[in-house]
């Protein structure tokens, strides 16, 4: 299974070239890191190669990493039925700069970069219709985002005496609980209780 | 002023509350004349957050929530979870566990097909298939509640396998239930394959060419309806589906009434796999563990817990902490009824999911509506949402 996943990256990789920015081999599939510059020439070769067809589109979404000066990871899946394989492309942006559309290559991704844009954020330059898709109508905010709290900024009501719904800002009985029961011990970098006590002197 | 003038365009609401969207969907269709000549779908009447939620729940804490996407067939979404975080944490299920979660995901199948062909049929003017439908579905759904305890929103399916393990009455009356089964699909199809009416509400209604079907990111039946051959539990099988023998059917004009012979024909086949593992399972697997033994992943039985210290431990971790998954990224995905459903997991080696992102087949079909009803007449805007086989928990997320 690595093996042939190695040289299916080897073959993609000699035939992108320097469109490439790097690429793997994760657990499951290969993963290729491209740019927004090179995107479409990159998913247009893969999907119109005879010996690839990567045909099928599979999804695009994003991940947030708040840490980074580039925050959002847009991932895109393909499958290619012919290879039997799947492909993961991953590219890095922020908020204010865009990414190109990939709705001229596969008309199957308008609603997955709908979806990225409502969520999270993400701008997609030349989409046809990039409105938000799952959220209420006159939604604020980009829900998936790591500093978007989970019990959300606003709740609705209908008001009997206005007729109509009304929007308030989020009123919780109960505080909103977040177990955290990670154990100070295998957290990834975290600092044990009192250790800080210990650097300092 | 001739009469030409006096036509013009209509916008019409279709929607949210009517019968044949099946469910929560709005659709804006302009109309010229009858003829739509646009749809523009309004989604997320039932949005829930699902994958904002499952990034602040453990990961053993998530499983319930994908019952809750295609509540039609619940337990297929568990697995494809399951099956992701198996990956990650690079664990198998024993092959008892397998089977059973064959078994359960066939009966997914046929739940979700019984539904759907049988609401396709009255969304074109049949109303006795839905209710020869849901009388077998009542016995499915039974059999979800006598293997964990709740009809719907089962939470059968954890990770490392299943949760218990199925009593040899429960396997004998499935394996009742497979040999009446053809009965029905044989009085259903008496009903409908031949029908006259439904033959013209669907056949050559909704075409799709195979190469728009792989674009447009559609799988499952609807791409096995425009001639692909392609299944995941043939093509990339997983768990013990290569052990099984089945067929799939494919279509060839991609029309609405292809696809429901699929639907059938796959009924049938589900009811032969789901034969299979009764017979495995009561048989040559009989007896083993249904999940996998290691407790840092799956919980101890109660039994252990009240004799083995160790076990007691693990138990009290696994419920406060839960357990952590290595860093890693991993694209899961299973032949749902509906198509590929997928789970993209992202993990940060901690007790919970960076990001899941959940790919739910519905989403990608219904995104198609504009290029499958434009030009078609407005009655066969509810024939061709009939066989998209849509259904707006996973849809809306």
């Amino acid at each position: 299974m690595d093996e042939t996943l190695h040289s299916l990256g080897e073959t993609i990789a000699t035939k992108l070239g320097d469109k490439l920015a790097g690429w793997s081999v994760g657990v499951d599939m290969v993963t290729l890191e491209v740019t927004a510059a090179t995107l479409i020439d990159v998913m247009t070769l893969l999907k119109d190669d005879g010996d690839l067809r990567f045909v099928s589109f599979t999804d695009v979404c994003g991940a947030d990493h708040p840490a980074r000066e580039k925050r959002f990871d847009v991932v895109y899946h393909l499958l290619s039925p012919k290879l039997n394989r799947r492909i993961r492309l991953k590219l890095e942006t922020d908020e204010v700069t865009p990414v190109p559309s990939l709705t001229s290559v596969f008309a199957g991704a308008n609603w997955f970069e709908r979806e990225a844009y409502d969520l999270f954020g993400i701008l997609f330059r030349g989409h046809p219709d990039l409105r938000r898709i799952l959220t209420d109508y006159g939604f604020d905010g980009h829900p998936l985002r790591k500093d978007f709290p989970t019990s959300g900024l606003v709740e609705c009501r209908y008001d009997e005496v206005e007729k109509r719904v009304v929007y308030e800002p989020v009123k919780l009985v109960q505080e909103f609980r977040n177990f955290d029961f990670l154990s100070p011990w295998e957290g990834p970098g975290g600092v044990l209780p009192g250790d800080e006590k210990a650097k300092a002197n | 002023m001739g009469a030409e003038a006096t036509v013009r365009n209509f916008n019409i609401n279709f929607g949210p509350q009517h019968p044949s969207a099946h469910g929560v969907l709005r659709l804006v269709l302009e109309l010229d004349g009858e003829v739509v000549s646009r749809v523009d779908p309004h989604i997320g009447l039932l949005h829930r957050g699902t994958e904002k939620l499952i990034e602040s729940k453990t990961y053993a804490q998530a499983t319930p929530y994908f019952d809750r996407l295609d509540y039609c067939a619940p337990m297929n979404q568990e697995h494809a979870f399951c099956l992701a975080a198996e990956k990650l944490l690079g664990i198998t299920v024993p092959k008892r566990g397998q089977l059973v979660r064959v078994l359960y995901c066939e009966i997914g199948r046929l739940l979700s097909h019984l539904l759907n062909v049988t609401s396709q049929a009255l969304d074109v003017g049949a109303l006795t298939p839905p209710l020869w439908g849901y009388e077998e579905r009542e016995k499915l759904m039974i059999f979800y509640e006598r293997a964990s305890g709740a009809r719907m929103h089962a939470n059968y399916f954890r990770i490392g396998g299943v949760h218990q393990d199925l009593p040899d009455q429960l396997l004998e009356d499935i394996g009742a239930f497979c040999e009446s089964f053809p009965k029905v699909l044989d009085d259903l199809e008496g009903l409908l394959t031949e029908n006259r009416i439904f033959k013209q509400r669907n056949v050559d209604i909704g075409i799709v060419s195979l190469e728009d079907a792989w674009n447009l990111g559609f799988s499952g039946v609807m791409v096995r309806g425009s001639g692909a051959k392609w299944d995941l539990r043939k093509s990339q099988p997983y768990e013990c589906y290569d052990e099984m023998d089945f067929d799939i059917a494919i279509g060839k004009n991609g029309d609405c009434y292809d696809r429901y012979l699929i639907r059938m024909f796959e009924m049938r086949q589900s009811n032969r796999i789901m034969k299979q593992c009764v017979e495995r399972l009561l048989g040559k697997d009989r007896g083993g563990p249904v999940s996998a033994t290691t407790h840092k992943v799956v919980p101890p039985k109660r039994s252990e817990m009240k004799r083995s210290m160790e076990a007691l431990i693990h138990h009290f971790k696994l419920f406060t902490e839960g357990f952590h998954v290595p860093a890693g990224e991993v694209y899961a995905a299973v032949e749902a009824p509906k198509g590929e459903f997928g789970v993209y997991l992202v993990s940060d080696g901690t007790n919970k999911p960076y990001r899941c992102h959940i790919r739910a087949p519905g989403f990608a079909h219904l995104q198609a509506m504009d290029h499958l009803c434009r030009h078609h007449l407005l009655a066969d805007v509810s024939a061709v949402i009939g066989s998209l086989d849509i259904v707006f928990g996973d849809v809306d997320r």
